[in-house]
């Protein structure tokens, strides 16, 4: 599956600057498994040792927080917008 | 009418009014807690006085003792809601306020005589919250509530807030609200799945992390404790963004059913409106909780100027 990924200021300088960029994978996990093989900085970042999503990362398909979704089991469809942002305190736009 | 002894005493037991004129869905009723009508004018009055009184009862604030001083970071309702409680008490307040929040919240913290200190507005609530804990360390007898990780904070939210909408709406199937310390969220929560394990807990949060620069790494995010302490990942079904566009676009629709309310709660009605999008259910009512009114924010043009203008304006502008 083909989709959009939107990085965070905060991941720009370890992903190339760029602030969306095109990835594969029909899984969040897929994704991010093939993002830290790409950007070797961010590993760590992203995925915690045992598979699963960073405390501070928030992963969203669509929109939709993936947390709710099956974490990194949550499925890609062609097409998604995968949105990636750092947890924060609420309050801030 | 009745009669009160106290501002104090028309904290909470707010309306809740029907707003499915908006609905997308026929067969979907969409009900607005309106926690605006409090005295200071949001639903932090109900975390305010929940805090202050917490630490009145263990003693870390003595009622009537002098100069006592309390620091909480916040951007702009809880800070406003704890100024009225401290006029009240005799307490001095020093509110750690980012600066980009709209004038607005700051001119009401100084008509409630709380004290102000500024946190760098790149750095959003995080940077307050990293200021007031280093303040409150280098200043041990000051006395800081931290919201954030409160347990008096859900907690008022499961004596007070659920129970109302219990009351008031037995038919609930979907409780829909901004997310920020997570209280309202993880006491309301709480207490509905406690009486209807499936009633369905959404949050809705702004796209906060985009626009955050003062992250050196993501190992300086941040997770309330009170979320964490209530399990809230279990808690929640879904958690869904709401961006400042549809914020803004759905804070002008509740003025339609007469409702002029905050931004955030245009973002808490944008959340309902993509829940009832999801429901084939024909019994389904949803409940969202409108966090404050609109006076607030007059000053954003949220509701004369040009959408476009205003969504640019929103990023650099707090108002969650």
């Amino acid at each position: 599956m083909s989709a959009v990924l939107r990085i965070p200021t905060v991941l720009r300088p370890s992903m190339g600057g760029a602030s969306v960029i095109a990835v594969e994978g029909s899984t969040v996990g897929e994704v991010l498994l093939t993002l830290t093989t790409t950007y070797p900085a961010i590993k760590g970042q992203l995925l915690n040792a045992d598979g699963t999503l960073h405390r501070f990362l928030n992963v969203y398909v669509n929109d939709d927080d993936v947390r709710y979704l099956g974490g990194v089991e949550a499925l890609i469809a062609n097409d998604d917008e995968i949105t990636l942002l750092p947890a924060v305190a609420g309050g801030a736009w | 009418m009745t009669r009160y002894a106290s501002v104090l005493d028309l904290v909470g037991n707010t309306p809740v009014v029907d707003v499915s004129a908006l609905s997308p869905k026929s067969n979907v009723t969409i009900l607005a807690k309106l926690e605006g009508r409090n005295p200071a004018g949001s639903v932090k009055d109900r975390v305010a006085l929940s805090l202050v009184e917490a630490a009145e009862r263990d003693g870390r604030l003595i009622v009537g003792k002098p100069d006592q001083v309390l620091i909480e970071p916040s951007s702009g309702n809880t800070g406003i809601a704890l100024a009225l409680v401290c006029r009240l008490r005799g307490y001095h307040l020093k509110v750690v306020l980012p600066t980009n929040v709209s004038p607005e919240r700051r001119q009401l913290l100084v008509a409630f005589g709380a004290e102000i200190i500024d946190s760098p507005g790149a750095e959003g609530s995080n940077g307050g919250v990293r200021l007031a804990q280093r303040l409150s360390a280098e200043n041990p007898e000051w006395v800081f509530l931290y919201q954030y990780a409160n347990p008096a904070n859900p907690l008022v939210h499961y004596s007070t807030t659920g129970p109302e909408i219990w009351a008031d709406v037995p038919e609930i199937t979907h409780f829909v609200a901004g997310l920020g310390t997570s209280g309202t969220l993880m006491g309301v929560g709480r207490y509905l799945k406690e009486r209807r394990a499936d009633v369905q807990i959404w949050a809705v949060e702004p796209p906060s992390g985009e626009i955050v620069d003062g992250l050196r790494s993501l190992d300086d995010g941040y997770v309330p404790p009170i979320f964490t302490d209530n399990d809230g990942e279990h808690l929640l079904d879904r958690k869904v963004i709401v961006r400042a566009r549809e914020s803004i676009e759905w804070t002008r629709r509740l003025t339609e059913v007469g409702l002029f309310v905050g931004l955030s709660s245009g973002a808490a009605m944008a959340g309902a409106v993509k829940c009832a999008a999801t429901i084939d259910d024909d019994s389904a009512t949803i409940v969202t909780l409108i966090a404050d009114d609109g006076w607030k924010y007059l000053s954003t043009g949220a509701w004369s100027d040009d959408v476009d203008d205003v969504v640019e304006r929103a990023k650099s502008i707090i108002y969650f």
